[in-house]
């Protein structure tokens, strides 16, 4: 009895802590979203917000011994929290793949390029050693690699950092995954070979129907390829909405200040606007808005309650008081 | 880019092609003549600069002086030093080692037996050696962190520690003394040629495994470190990612351990080979460390250089085929 529509991916009230004997980090703190197929999120975030971590265990591939792991987590119509070491690695690959963010080293560098993207299918199609290089071919031309035949039998070390990103993409999609993940795919390359890699991501994920989750800081990157935007910030989404809009009118003081220290053309002799500041230590939260101590509009309430996710139009909503007083 | 990147490849090739492994081979090679005259002039000068005369060891203590002078002159020790080592040097160059002062046996013929008697020895040792240290070494990286990786290395630093003489000597008073279960000393039960029955190798026993403690210890640490590093690489959660079970991980974290692992085996059977001096001393295994350890105390200068000299071409040799061996197992030095 499955329900009428369930979405590929439905998140709620997500939390991912990692817990040491010195400290526990308290990485990622209630995320609910939903994911349809052919639909694209960007989960934009400095660094330490928790956006990596919140991807990786949409995986379950936080390191197991030390992470624990909260709330509903379903891909696929598959409960991700209950499910056993076994059905994760059935399922990472094959129903759920992930780009990593440097090319340079999430590939084995004594390994053939060919032979790790045969493994991957080999391990869940079960077919022939053969067969699988011809797929790996395919794939290679899938996407975009020139002289793809000779580049099989590269190593990592033999490739440009934008032919290895490919690689890694190729790798991605060896078994036509539904949903697929990319932890910051471009940030290590070179800015033409982003938009490159960009591109070919929008034309593949069109091209194989897959949802796909982005996780960048880079508002120009989030802008080229999101359907929707989530802005992360001290492991929860901020804010959310369609990308457009969230790009012209953001809602969150947070997202204001992050626009606001970006680059535009047009800008040239005026000082970009920055956030004072640094993130909030992940190991002790307090209690009220997590962005309160750097934030402009802050009022004593902020510092006292957490803000819920307000609505203020179909797929829109931010986590501020302000929005919450206003309605 | 696809310009650069393409005539790279090509460069590579170009080097494969008209630089192949023989030419490679043949100036490491070349390397070995400078290697072996600079460890025969060390050998030859510490040789006449400790005390003692080896015409002592043959000559009785009462004999007449002119008999020395005698003995002296007949084995050329009268000459200037530089003088001797260049007569040694011209007679090796055409492949005579000269005799033993003591027994006026050959050298060569000695050193044959004794090498065979070494390297048996050594492959044995260091078989146990590298064997029980990956197995460790793995298992503490695998287990990192825990009392099974804390024992493993306590278990290696110990290996690592005990003094070659001292843990024969143990063995010996255990097994030999008062179990009475394996031989002492020697390397068989009489006649010289050896044969891979249980009659030899129960001599074998002892002697390799008190000189595998030492290369069992060093392994366990550099393995364990090795496969930590591998682990904690990037590489290792993509392949979790893809969904590969354990066993197919495993076959791409030995694939990276590889060749650094066989470089630090290389050097250690290199080590064995040469440095068993005292654990044949101890066990009386007719082997180049005894044969070296009695041509010292004995000053019988023409076994000694030649020992010294053929271990030291053993080592270089075997040098050598651990790079190449490296160059095989790492894409990355094999196509550079």
């Amino acid at each position: 009895m499955k329900t009428i529509h369930e979405p590929l991916v439905q998140v709620r009230d997500l939390r991912v802590r990692f817990v040491s004997k010195d400290a526990t980090v308290h990485a990622v703190n209630g995320i609910d979203f939903d994911l349809d197929s052919h639909e694209t999120l960007c989960v934009l975030g400095e660094s330490g917000s928790g956006k990596s971590v919140m991807l990786r265990s949409l995986m379950r591939l936080n390191p197991p011994n030390k992470t624990v792991i909260s709330g509903t987590l379903r891909v696929n119509g598959q409960d991700l929290v209950t499910a056993t070491e076994r059905q994760l690695s059935d399922l990472r690959g094959r129903v759920v793949s992930m780009i990593f963010q440097e090319p340079m080293t999430a590939l084995d560098p004594v390994f053939k390029i060919g032979r790790q993207i045969a493994e991957t299918i080999i391990r869940h199609e079960g077919i022939s050693r053969a067969e699988a290089d011809k797929r790996a071919l395919d794939l290679l031309e899938l996407v975009q690699i020139p002289s793809a035949k000779e580049r099989l039998n590269a190593y990592p070390f033999e490739m440009s950092g934008g032919l290895r990103q490919r690689a890694m993409i190729a790798i991605a999609l060896a078994c036509k995954p539904k949903l697929l993940l990319a932890d910051e795919p471009t940030t290590a390359l070179d800015a033409t070979v982003q938009i490159q890699i960009l591109l070919l991501l929008r034309k593949l994920q069109k091209e194989l129907g897959m949802g796909v989750i982005f996780v960048t800081h880079d508002l120009g990157v989030a802008g080229e390829i999101a359907d929707r935007i989530a802005v992360m910030y001290a492991g929860r989404f901020i804010e959310e909405g369609p990308t457009r809009e969230l790009m012209r009118s953001p809602l969150h003081p947070y997202t204001q200040g992050l626009l606001g220290a970006t680059v535009h053309p047009g800008m040239r002799g005026s000082r970009l606007i920055t956030i004072p500041g640094a993130p909030p230590n992940l190991e002790h939260l307090n209690e009220g808005c997590a962005f309160a101590p750097r934030c402009s509009k802050s009022q004593p309430i902020c510092l006292n309650q957490t803000p819920n996710a307000t609505q203020t139009s179909p797929g829109r909503s931010a986590c501020c008081v302000l929005l919450a007083h206003a309605a | 880019m696809l310009c650069t990147l393409s005539s790279c490849g090509i460069s590579y090739k170009f080097i494969n092609e008209n630089f192949p492994v023989i030419f490679y081979l043949l100036r490491r090679i070349l390397y070995t003549i400078p290697i072996a005259l600079g460890v025969s002039l060390i050998c030859f000068m510490l040789v006449h600069i400790a005390p003692g005369d080896p015409i002592n060891a043959i000559a009785p203590p009462d004999a007449p002086l002119d008999v020395v002078a005698q003995l002296k002159h007949d084995y050329g020790l009268d000459k200037p030093l530089p003088v001797q080592f260049s007569i040694w040097l011209i007679r090796v160059a055409q492949g005579d080692l000269g005799h033993s002062l003591v027994t006026g046996r050959s050298v060569w013929e000695e050193l044959k037996d004794a090498i065979g008697n070494t390297l048996r020895l050594s492959l044995v040792a260091a078989t146990i050696g590298f064997f029980l240290g990956s197995v460790f070494g793995a298992t503490a990286a695998a287990f990192r962190g825990t009392w099974i990786d804390r024992t493993l290395v306590a278990l290696a630093v110990t290996g690592v520690s005990l003094p070659h003489y001292w843990l024969g000597m143990v063995l010996v008073v255990i097994f030999a003394v008062l179990l009475n279960i394996l031989p002492a000393m020697g390397a068989g039960p009489g006649g010289m040629t050896w044969i891979w029955d249980w009659e030899h190798m129960q001599f074998l026993i002892l002697p390799a495994l008190t000189l595998s403690a030492i290369p069992m210890g060093i392994i366990t640490r550099t393995v364990r470190g090795i496969v930590v590093e591998v682990l904690n690489q990037d590489f290792v959660t993509t392949l979790r990612g893809k969904g590969l079970l354990k066993s197919h991980i495993f076959n791409h974290v030995l694939k990276n351990v590889a060749p650094s692992a066989s470089a630090v085996m290389g050097l250690q059977l290199g080590y064995l080979m040469g440095g068993s001096i005292l654990v044949e001393t101890v066990f009386s295994w007719p082997g180049t460390g005894l044969l070296l350890n009695n041509a010292i105390f004995q000053r019988d200068i023409p076994m000694l250089q030649g020992t010294i000299l053929v271990l030291a071409m053993l080592f270089v040799s075997l040098n050598l085929i651990v790079d190449l061996i490296q160059t095989t197992l790492d894409p990355r030095i094999k196509r550079s």
